[in-house]
C-alpha cells in the first residue's frame, strides 16, 4: 500500500464510518452464477463451503455478513414454484449456517434472514441471543416478511392471495401492510424477550441459596393482534444487549418496521440519484418516528460483478444472462466493472448519505474474493475503509452503543435502590 | 442410594459382549447441577459446551445431550429461582458445537407441540448437512398452557392429544426428509441442469394436526434423517419409542426397573416390524467418583447435600404436594396434611411435575418410607429424587456400567454430570479407560455419522411411512 493508512483523499468520508458488508447466496446472487468455471456447485450446502466464504469475508475486514433465506424454493417469478431445473436449488437453515461459522471467526458480524410471517417470536429470540454467545458478541437477524402462497401451504396455518402481477414482491398492499405490521410486533417480542433478563441477573448467591434474583427476571407480557407472548425468555440477555436487527426496504413509504424496529436499514437503490431521495427518506421517517440520532445505520445494496476490465466484467455479466436465458434484473443498482470503478462509485455515494454498502456478489467464488482483495484495498487506498479492527462486539464495530434493558432502564428511574421487584 | 450400584448375576457368556453406548447430557436446568461449587462455570458462556463437547469427544461417546424447556418454572406464582435458571437454543448452540468437533453426535430435545414441521425438519437436515451426519432428534411431547403462553397459539392441546400431534408431527417431518432422495443435483454446467428435474423436494401431508404441501428446500442430508429419540415415560410415550424411534432416554437405570422397562419397550417392537437391535434403551444416570470406593460414597454425599439444600427439599415436596408448604422445617418430618387434588397450580412448567404419577398415592408412599426409616422432609427428598447413580472408584463404575449393559437393564447410559462443564473429565480419563481395556467400548470411532456410532443403518427414503394420514391407534 503506497498511500498511508487513514489518509483522507480530499472530500473524502472520514475514515471509519464507511461500513462494508456482503450479501451471501447460494452460488451468487446471479440466477446462473453456478454455472460459472470455479463455483462449487455440488457444494452448496457444505459447512466447508460457508466457512470458506465468511473467513474470506473476514480476511478481507468487512464489517458483516448477510445469510439469505427463505422458507421454501426461491422461485423466478415472485408468486410461487416455477418448475425450473436449472437454478440452484437446496438451501440450510441461516441462522444455523450462522452458528456453523460463528466458532471459526473471530471479528464479523453474522447477520441471518428470519421470516417473521411464519416463525414464533419466542423461539427467534432465544436463536439470535445464542449466536450472540457463540459468536462472542456478533450476532444479529435481518427480518423479512412472506406472502407467498406456497410457503405459506408449508406451514398450513393462513392463506394469502395471490398478489397482482405487476407487484415486485408479488404481495398486494393491504397484504403486505399486514404483513409488516406484524414483523415489527415481532421484533417487538423478540427485543422485549432479551431485555427480559437485566444483565446481572444470575447471581450465585450461595448465602441465601438462589441462582438467580428474579426482580431482574421480567414477563414482557406483550399482547399484540396477530400474537401474544408472556416470557421472560428463557435465555440469559445475549453479551449485546441487543443484537442488531436489520431489514430491506422494498417499495412504498417506510413502514413502522423500518421507521421503529430495527437498527439496520437495506436500502435498493437504482441508481446515483437514488442514493440521496432514500437514504433521506428512510432517515426522515426514523427521526419522524422519534429514533434519536445515530441509533440505526443506513446502507444501499448493490449487486457487483469485478473484473480487471469493464469490458471482461460486463461480458461475464452478459454470459450469465444468456445462460440464465433473461437479463438480470433484481430491483437494484448492477454494477459491472473494476475494483478501482467501484471504489469511486461507493465513496461517492457515501457521500450522499449511506452510512455504507451491503455488496451482492453476483457470483460468490469470483466477485467475493475480489471484493476483499480487490475493491477492499482500493478502498482503504482511498482512505474510505479502516485498515485494523477495532475489535469488540458488532455494535461496536458499527459505533452503536449497547442499550440497558428496558426493564432495567424502567426500574432505575421509577423505583430508585430497588433490588427486587414483586 | 449412596452404596455402589453392582448388580449380582453372571454376565451371560454365550454371547459376544455387548457394546456399551455412552453419552453426555448437558448439565442444566435442574437440581443435579450444582451450581455452589467453587469449580462449577457457565451454563451459557459457549466455551462450557465446547469444552463438554470435546470432553466427550476424547471420551469416544456416542452423543452429547440437550435439554430444553420453553418456559422458566415457576412456584408458587414467582420464578423459580434456587436451581440454574437459563439455557441457550438447542438447534444454535449445537450448530456452533459442529465446528468444534468432529465425530461426536449432537442431540438435541425439540418439543412438538411448539413447533411447525416444516421449519423443524429444515433446521434438523441443516444440522445433519452442517455437521456432516451427527445429529438427533429428541422428540419431546410437553404440551401445558403455561409454557404455551410464549407462543402464537398459546395453549392450545389437550393432554391426551399430545402423541397423536407428536406422531403426526415426526410422520410429517420424515415425509419431508425423504422428499429428497440424494440424487437430485446434478449440477451440470454444461447443459445446465441443476436439478435432474423439478419435483426434488416436493411433499404433500395430511392428516389430523397438519395440512402442508410444497416443497421442501434442504436436499437429503447425510443421516438422510436424524437419529429419532423418545423420553416419555407414559404408556403412550413407550408405544411412541416403539413405532418411531431409534434410542429412548428413560428413567429406569437400575438393574431390576432397568430390566423391566427393557423387556416392556423392546417387546413392543415385534408389533411395528421392528428387531430389538433397532431401539437403543440409554437411561439417564448420574456417578460420583473417588480414589476409593469409600471415598466416593462420601463425596456423593456431599454432592446431595448441595443438591437438596432445605428450602429446595420444601420446594420438592410441593411439586407433590401441590400447595404452599413454605411454613414446614425441612429437617422436620412429612405435612399431615394431604396434596391438593388435580392440575398442578403451584410448580409450573416441570417435567417432573407433568410425569407425576397420582399425589395421594405418593405421598402415601413417602409418608411409609419417612415413617420406616425415621426420615426428615430433606432426608426423605434426597433419599427418593436421586436418579440412577454410579459411586465409586473408576473400577467399581466401570464394572457397574458393563454389567447393567450385559444384563440388558439398558444398552447403554446417558451420563449426567454435577458440575458444568468439567464434570466429565475424570470419568473420560479413568472409567472409559477401564471399558474399553475390557472390550466392551470403541476405543476409536469406526464410522462418521451419530448412526454409525449407535449401529443404526441409514435409512433409504424408500422407508418413508406410507400412510402418515391416519393417526396410529393410541394404544395397541
Ligand atoms: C429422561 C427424560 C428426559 C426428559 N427431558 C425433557 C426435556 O428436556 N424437555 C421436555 O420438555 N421434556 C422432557 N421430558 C419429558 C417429556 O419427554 C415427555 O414428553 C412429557 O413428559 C410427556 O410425556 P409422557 O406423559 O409420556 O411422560 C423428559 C422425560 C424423561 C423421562
Amino acid at each position: 500500500m503506497s498511500t498511508p493508512p487513514g489518509a483522507p483523499v480530499p472530500d473524502g468520508p472520514p475514515a471509519g464510518t464507511f461500513h462494508l458488508a456482503v450479501a451471501l447466496e447460494g452460488a451468487g446472487a446471479h440466477p446462473a452464477a453456478w454455472r460459472e468455471p470455479g463455483s462449487p456447485a455440488r457444494e452448496l450446502v457444505t459447512p466447508g463451503y460457508w466457512a470458506g466464504l465468511v473467513a474470506e469475508a473476514e480476511r478481507g475486514l468487512l464489517d458483516f455478513v448477510t445469510f439469505e433465506d427463505a422458507l421454501g424454493p426461491p422461485p423466478s417469478s415472485p408468486t410461487g414454484p416455477d418448475g425450473r431445473t436449472d437454478r440452484v436449488r437446496g438451501r440450510l437453515d441461516a441462522v444455523l449456517t450462522a452458528a456453523r461459522v460463528a466458532p471459526l471467526t473471530r471479528h464479523i458480524g453474522l447477520l441471518p434472514t428470519v421470516v417473521a410471517t411464519h416463525t414464533e417470536p419466542f423461539h427467534v429470540s432465544k436463536a439470535i441471543a445464542t449466536l450472540d454467545y457463540v459468536s462472542g458478541g456478533r450476532a444479529g437477524l435481518l427480518v423479512t416478511v412472506s406472502g407467498r402462497p406456497d410457503e405459506a401451504r408449508h406451514f398450513g396455518r393462513r392463506t394469502f392471495p395471490r398478489g397482482p402481477a405487476d407487484s415486485p414482491d408479488g404481495l398486494g398492499s393491504a397484504l403486505r401492510a399486514e404483513l409488516l405490521d406484524e414483523a415489527a410486533d415481532h421484533v417487538e417480542v423478540v427485543r422485549r424477550l432479551w431485555d427480559s433478563w437485566e444483565d446481572d441477573a444470575e447471581i450465585r448467591d450461595v448465602a441465601s441459596g438462589r441462582f438467580v434474583d428474579r426482580g431482574k427476571l421480567h414477563h414482557i407480557g406483550f399482547e399484540g393482534r396477530h400474537f401474544s407472548v408472556k416470557g421472560p425468555s428463557i435465555t440469559p440477555r445475549p453479551p449485546q444487549g441487543q443484537p442488531l436487527v436489520g431489514a430491506s426496504a422494498r417499495v412504498g413509504a417506510p413502514p413502522r418496521l423500518l421507521a421503529e424496529a430495527v437498527d439496520l436499514v437495506f436500502l435498493a437503490p437504482r441508481d446515483t440519484e437514488e442514493v440521496r431521495t432514500l437514504t433521506d427518506g428512510i432517515r426522515a421517517a426514523r427521526s419522524a418516528a422519534g429514533q434519536p440520532e445515530g441509533t440505526g445505520r443506513v446502507f444501499a445494496d448493490l449487486v457487483v460483478f469485478l473484473d480487471e476490465s469493464a469490458t471482461a466484467a460486463t461480458a461475464r455479466l452478459r454470459r450469465l444472462d444468456a445462460l440464465a436465458q433473461e437479463p438480470y434484473a433484481p430491483g437494484t443498482h448492477v454494477f459491472a466493472g473494476t475494483p478501482a470503478r467501484l471504489a469511486a462509485l461507493l465513496t461517492e455515494w457515501h457521500r450522499r448519505g449511506p452510512d455504507g454498502f451491503r455488496l451482492r456478489p453476483g457470483v460468490l467464488s469470483h466477485d467475493l474474493p475480489a471484493i476483499t482483495r480487490g475493491l477492499v484495498p482500493e478502498l482503504r487506498r482511498r482512505g474510505a475503509l479502516r485498515t485494523a479492527r477495532p475489535g469488540g462486539t458488532f455494535r461496536d464495530l458499527l459505533g452503536l452503543a449497547r442499550p440497558a434493558s428496558r426493564y432495567a432502564a424502567r426500574y432505575a428511574t421509577t423505583r430508585p435502590g430497588r433490588t427486587t421487584a414483586p | 442410594m449412596s452404596t455402589p450400584n453392582r448388580p449380582s448375576g453372571p454376565n451371560r457368556p454365550d454371547r459376544p459382549r455387548k457394546q456399551i453406548h455412552l453419552a453426555a447430557h448437558f448439565p442444566g436446568v435442574n437440581n443435579t447441577t450444582v451450581w455452589s461449587d467453587p469449580a462449577a462455570g457457565s451454563h451459557i458462556e459457549f466455551s462450557s459446551f465446547a469444552h463438554f463437547a470435546r470432553t466427550a469427544e476424547r471420551a469416544k461417546f456416542d452423543f452429547i445431550f440437550l435439554a430444553e424447556g420453553l418456559r422458566l418454572r415457576e412456584q408458587g406464582g414467582r420464578i423459580y429461582d434456587l436451581d440454574v435458571v437459563g439455557r441457550p437454543d438447542t438447534f444454535t448452540v449445537l450448530a456452533a458445537l459442529a465446528a468444534v468437533t468432529e465425530r461426536i453426535g449432537l442431540a438435541g430435545t425439540i418439543n412438538s407441540t411448539f413447533n411447525e414441521p416444516y421449519e423443524v425438519a429444515r433446521q434438523f437436515a441443516s444440522l445433519d448437512h452442517l455437521s456432516d451426519g451427527r445429529a438427533a432428534w429428541n422428540v419431546v411431547t410437553s404440551w401445558d398452557a403455561f409454557t404455551g403462553e410464549n407462543f402464537r397459539r398459546g395453549g392450545f392441546l389437550a393432554r391426551e392429544d399430545r402423541y397423536s400431534r407428536a406422531r403426526e408431527f415426526l410422520a410429517a417431518a420424515h415425509t419431508l426428509f425423504d422428499s429428497w432422495t440424494g440424487d437430485e443435483i446434478l449440477a451440470d454446467r454444461e447443459s445446465g441442469a441443476f436439478l435432474r428435474d423439478a419435483g426434488a423436494g416436493a411433499f404433500a401431508h395430511r392428516g389430523r394436526h397438519f395440512d402442508i404441501a410444497g416443497h421442501f428446500d434442504v436436499p437429503r442430508s447425510p443421516q438422510g434423517r436424524p437419529v429419532i429419540f423418545q423420553a416419555g415415560d407414559s404408556e403412550e410415550g413407550r408405544e411412541f419409542a416403539a413405532s418411531d424411534a431409534d434410542a429412548v432416554f428413560s428413567r429406569h437405570g437400575t438393574l431390576t426397573a432397568g430390566r423391566e422397562f427393557y423387556a416392556d419397550v423392546k417387546g413392543r417392537l415385534a408389533r411395528y416390524g421392528r428387531t430389538p437391535d433397532q431401539l437403543l434403551i440409554l437411561p439417564a444416570a448420574t456417578f460420583v467418583l473417588g480414589d476409593t470406593d469409600a471415598e466416593a460414597v462420601e463425596l456423593a454425599h456431599e454432592v446431595r447435600l448441595a443438591q437438596v439444600s432445605g428450602q429446595t427439599a420444601i420446594k420438592f415436596l410441593e411439586h407433590v404436594w401441590n400447595r404452599d408448604l413454605s411454613g414446614y422445617d425441612p429437617d422436620g418430618p412429612l405435612p399431615d396434611i394431604d396434596p391438593e387434588p388435580g392440575e398442578n397450580t403451584v410448580a409450573l412448567g416441570r417435567a417432573s411435575v407433568r410425569m407425576h404419577r397420582d399425589p395421594l398415592t405418593v405421598a402415601k408412599e413417602w409418608r411409609e418410607l419417612a415413617a420406616a426409616r425415621n426420615l426428615s422432609i430433606r432426608e426423605l427428598v434426597i433419599e427418593t429424587t436421586g436418579r440412577q447413580t454410579f459411586v465409586g472408584s473408576a473400577a467399581t463404575v466401570a464394572d457397574a456400567i458393563d454389567s447393567l449393559v450385559q444384563q440388558d437393564a439398558a444398552d447403554g447410559f446417558i451420563l449426567v454430570p454435577h458440575l458444568t462443564p468439567t464434570g466429565l473429565d475424570v470419568f473420560a480419563d479413568t472409567v472409559v479407560p477401564l471399558l474399553q481395556e475390557r472390550g466392551a467400548f470403541r476405543t476409536e470411532y469406526t464410522g462418521s455419522t451419530l448412526r454409525d456410532h449407535l449401529g443404526l443403518r441409514t435409512p433409504p427414503p424408500a422407508a418413508a411411512p406410507a400412510a402418515v394420514a391416519t393417526p396410529a391407534p393410541a394404544t395397541v
